[in-house]
């Protein structure tokens, strides 16, 4: 009873968030700028996915172009903030009026901000307007850093909170009984396959223990953002460079720190090879635990969830692409049936990636802490048979 | 490449970098280590009640075969007690027969030697009763006898014969 009324109360505090975002952002309307427009060309279609995927500064739900001309969006405007040249800098993304080509210049103490393409600049001295040379990049503006409130990061903070929200009601569960109920129910069996199916097996019976709290962690982040972006709220989060490259460093940090002697013995100094060959080895071995590893766990992150998005919202654009060849009825049939094909492709991709990501990290994890420490077998000139849990020690 | 790091948003990234930190360090203290330490309190409490379970089940299987020695033993200690009961009823038959054997020849005997004893006394009775009356019969002969001085003579003549007989 008692966790009902919480969940009562989370709802509604959801809900709750929810309208008053609506409130705020009913009447915005957009007068500078029409550019946004209905999106039923190639080009527009391309445009607007590609805005898409890029992270943005205000949370727009939806918008459409009234009778009047007028282009009107439905959402909520984030704070923006920024770490300028002169110090901090905060206001609401409402400020930039959805414009995103440069053409809205917002000042600030003394300081004058536009955004281009999502990304938000700082105008160099006395510029009243930003400058662009012939390939479209400002010439008399400089990027600031950004630590806004995105909309990725409203989605981070969002997951985030679900997260917590979720599994300390399992943690408290088990206290009064053992085996949890409700949703609890659903959870366990998920915690219990990362345990059991990810971290166990790849980290080793002895070390597991202590990287299972960051694997159950990136694994539900990485999933649940996933699935947030495939509903209608659009986030993108997982197909941020940023986020998977946070993501892989972390990674990375973890089994950097966490590796044992044997770990960066065979990284540097690789036994039973000849010793002309070590240095050569080291070189590779540096590159891929420190490059290629990490590059891998976020490009193929960043590039599938991306990928996803790209293809579905493209599937759903041959509403109007195809609307002259296929008909109206043609069109949208296919574009309807493709998109929900890929959709639930794209359901299954969004915990496969989870499930790569947490299991590499689980791997790369699992080399470091790795122990070679059993009795080798010697033949008879001395030199080390290899068996088989060598062959294991020195793959993993 | 240079699409990738002109994607790449420095301000996302710190953000990120605290957020997921905060994430990791929050639900490790409040939601994973609670969670472990409950499932694996969970998974030993089953395991452990299926050891008892298969530990009473090998006690109770002792205890069974236990309990068919014991019937066993029963058996056997009834079986050897009845033996012995037999054993000691047919000695005791025995002994009393023997017993009894010894006794009636003891009283057999000593009811023959009494019936000798009897016998021998009852004959020197006899003897000399036949002694005293032979001795007053001879008296009485003799004391006739010398009354008639011929046959006193004669008497001495005869008795002489039989001397010289003898």
């Amino acid at each position: 009873m008692k966790v009902a009324t919480q969940t009562f109360k989370f709802y509604s505090l959801v809900l709750m968030l929810f309208v008053s975002a609506f409130a705020m952002a009913e009447n915005t309307t957009d007068p500078v700028q029409n550019s946004g427009g209905q999106v039923d060309t190639k080009d527009k279609v391309d445009a607007y996915i590609l805005h898409h995927i890029q992270d943005s500064h205000d949370f727009s739900l939806f918008s459409y172009t009234s009778d009047e001309g007028e282009r009107k969006h439905f959402g909520f405007p984030l704070p923006i903030i920024l770490w300028t040249s002169n110090g901090l800098r905060t206001f609401m993304s409402s400020e930039f009026h959805h414009n995103d080509d440069g053409h809205v210049v917002v000042e600030k103490n003394g300081l004058k901000f536009a955004k281009i393409h999502s990304k938000i600049y700082e105008l160099d001295g006395a510029a009243a307007s930003v400058a662009f040379d012939e390939t479209h990049h400002a010439t008399n503006a400089h990027k600031v850093l950004d630590l806004s409130i995105t909309k990725s990061v409203v989605g981070v903070l969002i997951i985030g909170l679900l997260m917590l929200f979720w599994f300390t009601g399992l943690a408290r569960q088990y206290k009064k009984r053992q085996v949890p109920t409700g949703f609890g129910r659903v959870l366990e069996p998920l915690v219990l396959y990362v345990r059991d199916e990810i971290s166990r097996p790849n980290i080793g019976e002895k070390h597991y223990r202590k990287f299972t709290g960051y694997l159950l962690t990136v694994f539900f982040f990485i999933w649940f953002l996933n699935l947030a972006g495939l509903t209608p709220l659009g986030f993108n989060v997982t197909g941020q460079v940023a986020v998977t490259a946070c993501l892989a460093i972390f990674t990375l940090i973890i089994y950097t720190v966490s590796g044992n002697k044997d770990y960066w013995m065979h990284m540097l100094w690789m036994p039973g090879v000849p010793v002309l060959i070590r240095p050569v080895l080291a070189i590779i071995e540096l590159a891929g635990a420190f490059i290629i590893k990490p590059f891998s766990l976020l490009v193929r992150l960043f590039a599938n969830i991306s990928a996803g998005h790209i293809v579905v919202m493209s599937l759903i654009a041959i509403m109007f692409t195809l609307k002259e060849s296929l008909g109206v009825v043609g069109a949208t049939g296919l574009s309807l049936v493709l998109s929900f094909f890929i959709t639930l492709i794209e359901v299954l991709v969004a915990f496969l990636q989870a499930y790569i990501f947490t299991m590499l990290s689980a791997l790369f994890i699992g080399m470091a802490v790795a122990e070679h420490d059993h009795d080798h077998a010697h033949d008879e000139q001395g030199h080390e048979v290899s068996d088989a849990e060598d062959v294991r020690g020195d793959f993993i | 490449m240079d699409k990738l790091l002109n994607d790449f948003s420095p301000g996302l990234f710190v953000v990120q970098t605290i957020l997921l930190l905060l994430l990791i360090l929050l639900m490790v203290k409040f939601a994973w280590k609670p969670i472990m330490n409950s499932l694996t309190e969970r998974e030993e409490g089953i395991q452990g009640a299926l050891d008892a379970a298969e530990k009473a089940k090998l006690e109770m299987q002792n205890l069974q075969a236990d309990n068919a020695n014991l019937l066993k033993e029963a058996r056997a200690e009834r079986e050897s007690m009845l033996k012995e009961a037999r054993d000691i009823k047919n000695t005791m038959i025995e002994d009393a027969k023997t017993e009894a054997q010894t006794q009636a020849n003891n009283m057999i005997a000593q009811a023959q030697a009494a019936i000798e004893s009897e016998k021998k006394s009852a004959m020197a009775e006899l003897k000399s009763h036949v002694a005293g009356l032979s001795i007053e019969i001879a008296e009485k002969v003799v004391r006739q006898e010398l009354s008639n001085k011929d046959k006193q003579l004669e008497l001495v003549a005869s008795m002489l014969n039989d001397a010289k007989l003898n």
